[in-house]
């Protein structure tokens, strides 16, 4: 069930900030926003200067890439895809009053991203393993460092998933509570939306 | 519970997985033995990235019902990063 009738239908105005339009609120507040955006602007960058790079070194670039393990970077993705899902599903039902419901969907979540974080692990591992660092040559400089940023934000969106889902448990039906959680899971899309590219970019472009 | 799954979030969810999976298929080993498929195929595989970013953001970030201002930029974001990708590509 997705709600009980007797709780009381969460004011969409009630966080967020409200237009007069009815049916368009910006979700969390202007800040997460702005911190979002900017964000992504500065991943903008990184693209562009690893695509910049790649055309100076693109045998070199490839070669590297080949010894990358698409399937690793894959099951990342879908990891992610599969979290943010989770993620939006529970803030849905929060909205619609589902006390049960929300708290076990941002679990879902974040076991998705500590799966990210895992492999991720297992990747790097693999790789030093091999005497591959970000030392070994550009293309590598550029892949732990746009990888290993990208892997510090899943690590903040994780500190981020823990505050939504305490929130999701909270009993009362407080504004402030849904503000939380509108800011940690956007936070955590972007997370999403970011290696998104960095996927195809790393690992398909040949 | 059932209810929850079938919302549309569901259906983005599966196409955005879909879509991984054709860029994967995309950029694997066949005939590529001239510069042109594959300046085309990575055009592609941005393409494909990009309409995931805009599903993210409009869907599970929920920038459709946003203020214009946030539709706006997401949109000016994923264009300018799309032809930078693409035009430092072709300068490579």
């Amino acid at each position: 069930m997705v709600g009980t009738s007797s709780a009381p239908a969460q004011d969409p105005s009630a966080a967020g900030s409200a237009s007069s339009t009815p049916g368009i609120r910006l979700p969390g507040e202007t800040g997460i926003w702005v911190l979002v955006i900017g964000d992504m602007v500065a991943f903008a960058v990184f693209f562009g200067v690893f695509m910049h790079s790649r055309g100076s070194n693109v045998v070199m670039f490839d070669e590297s890439r080949r010894n990358l393990h698409v399937g690793y970077a894959v099951v990342n993705t879908v990891l992610l895809l599969s979290s943010s899902l989770f993620v939006a599903l529970a803030v849905r039902a929060y909205r619609a009053a589902n006390q049960r419901l929300a708290p076990r969907l941002i679990v879902f979540a974040a076991v998705c991203g500590l799966g990210f974080v895992a492999n991720k692990a297992i990747e790097y591992h693999d790789k030093f393993e091999n005497g591959i660092t970000f030392t070994t040559n550009t293309f590598y400089l550029f892949f732990f460092t746009i990888t290993g940023i990208h892997l510090f934000h899943v690590i903040i969106g994780l500190i981020g998933l823990a505050f939504v889902w305490r929130n999701t448990r909270r009993p009362e039906r407080a504004p402030g509570n849904l503000l939380v959680i509108e800011v940690g899971a956007s936070f955590w899309h972007m997370v999403d939306l970011l290696w998104i590219i960095i996927f195809p970019l790393l690992y398909l472009l040949r | 519970m059932e209810q929850l799954f079938r919302q549309r979030i569901t259906l983005v969810w599966a196409g955005l997985v879909l879509a991984t999976l054709l860029s994967w298929q995309l950029s694997s080993e066949s005939a590529f033995d001239s510069t042109l498929a594959r300046a085309l195929t990575t055009f592609a595989i941005l393409g494909v990235a990009m309409i995931k970013v805009r599903y993210v953001g409009l869907d599970f970030m929920e920038i459709r019902h946003s203020p214009r201002a946030l539709r706006i930029i997401f949109d000016v974001w994923m264009v300018a990063v799309y032809t930078e990708l693409v035009v430092l590509y072709i300068l490579g």
